[in-house]
């Protein structure tokens, strides 16, 4: 099996500026990665090539399987927090198991208690916790992970860091984004600079 | 995949209450032509089939806002392309469940609009099918000028402009149908309505894989 994740030469372009060139990354089953940078140095940029969602203006990504934790929870509102997770649960596979994942991602996030109540109703910390719980239930490989820790508190950053480690001890892997640091032992560090900045 | 994500829009097209909205206002612009003609039965009668294909164009505008931008806002298209799904494959998805919730919804209520202009039964029947040759097509041009019109300021009134022009042809043959005769109008509008159902979903995902950039 071919790594969860790997760039190679990678290039991107937006709005007709370089953000980065010559980018490698390679995670291995049980790795991890952190970026760091300053803003719109294109940290999430990163991210989204990493998902399919930008093409590379050269180079290669491959990330068979993946799951983003972007900006938006892309959880239907009207619906309870347990349906609209297993709304996507069902696309990720496994119809017949998709009730267990749900359950156990929500657990996971300490947010069973509230499996039945509209998305709507959640705050933005229980917001961002469920779309981690989305995450958590994909089963995928790759853990594609945008800023996690924006609107938790001190208790769900620790559970946060306890999940990237059970997903990295079961032989996932993590790109992280963030300006929170996370206790993630031994996780490679990526720094973005930018061109401009790098060609000084 | 494909069924669940149909499932998810139909459900998603008839708890907003959008069919509902789409129903009033189609019954509401068909009544506007009584009141701005007069109580003439025969003139009635006689326009009424072009009407109601009229009232059907401007209702079909209706639910445009709501069937792609807020999706894209929620970051629902982002994770749908994570997985691998072709955006052309969703938008063709989008469009059959965008059709569940308009076309019966809309076919329904031309035969109270019949009623209200004083249509004969045959005239109807003419009506009815050419709406299920048209429709298809207003759902496909619907999610695509969504697909085009998200994120923009006044997203409504835009589509409205980019829409109308382009299902003029539509409107031709879906109403020169009721003129009588053979079947050479419906098979025109037949003929438009599949160009646009396999033509739209294509426009809509470069659309929608546009805005991600």
């Amino acid at each position: 099996m071919s790594a969860p994740l790997t760039l190679d030469g990678v290039a991107c372009m937006r709005g007709g500026r370089l953000l980065f060139e010559g980018f490698d990354l390679r995670l291995a089953a049980g790795e991890a990665a952190v970026v760091t940078g300053p803003n719109g140095v294109g940290k999430s940029s990163l991210l989204r090539l990493c998902a399919g969602l930008l093409a590379p203006v050269a180079g290669r990504v491959v990330a068979p399987s993946r799951s983003l934790l972007g900006e938006a929870a892309a959880l239907d509102a009207d619906l309870s927090l347990g349906r609209a997770l297993l709304f996507w649960a069902r696309l990720d596979g496994a119809r017949d198991a998709a009730r267990d994942r749900v359950a156990a991602a929500l657990a996971a996030v300490d947010l069973a208690v509230l499996g039945d109540v509209p998305v709507t109703m959640l705050s933005t910390g229980q917001r961002r916790r469920a779309a981690l719980a989305r995450v958590v239930a994909s089963g995928a490989a790759l853990w594609l992970l945008d800023e996690p820790a924006n609107g938790l508190d001190v208790a769900a950053v620790a559970r946060l860091e306890a999940l990237v480690a059970a997903h990295r001890s079961g032989g996932g892997a993590v790109l992280i984004a963030t300006h929170v640091p996370l206790a993630l032992p031994d996780a490679q560090a990526v720094t973005l600079r930018g061109p401009a900045a790098a060609s000084c | 995949m494909l069924i669940a994500l149909v499932a998810r829009d139909v459900r998603r097209g008839y708890a907003g209450g959008g069919a509902t909205l789409v129903v009033i206002f189609f019954l509401l612009v068909a009544t506007l032509f009584p009141f701005a003609i007069g109580p003439d039965a025969a003139l009635l009668a006689r326009i009424g089939g072009g009407v109601i294909w009229a009232a059907a164009l401007l209702a079909a505008l209706l639910p445009v806002e709501r069937l792609v931008a807020p999706d894209l806002e929620q970051g629902v298209f982002d994770q749908l392309a994570t997985r691998g799904l072709s955006m052309a494959l969703v938008a063709a998805g989008r469009t059959v469940a965008h059709w569940l919730c308009f076309a019966p919804p809309l076919m329904a209520a031309a035969v109270a609009a019949a009623g209200l202009l004083g249509l004969p039964g045959a005239l109807l029947w003419r009506v009815e099918l050419g709406l299920l040759i048209g429709t298809p097509a207003l759902a496909a041009l619907a999610v695509a000028v969504a697909a085009l019109t998200a994120g923009f300021r006044g997203a409504g009134a835009l589509a409205g402009l980019l829409m109308l022009p382009l299902a003029v042809p539509l409107l031709i043959f879906g109403a020169g149908a009721l003129a009588g005769g053979g079947v050479g109008a419906f098979k025109l509008l037949a003929a438009t309505s599949l160009l646009l159902v396999a033509g739209s979903p294509f426009v809509a995902g470069a659309a929608i894989r546009a805005g991600m950039d």
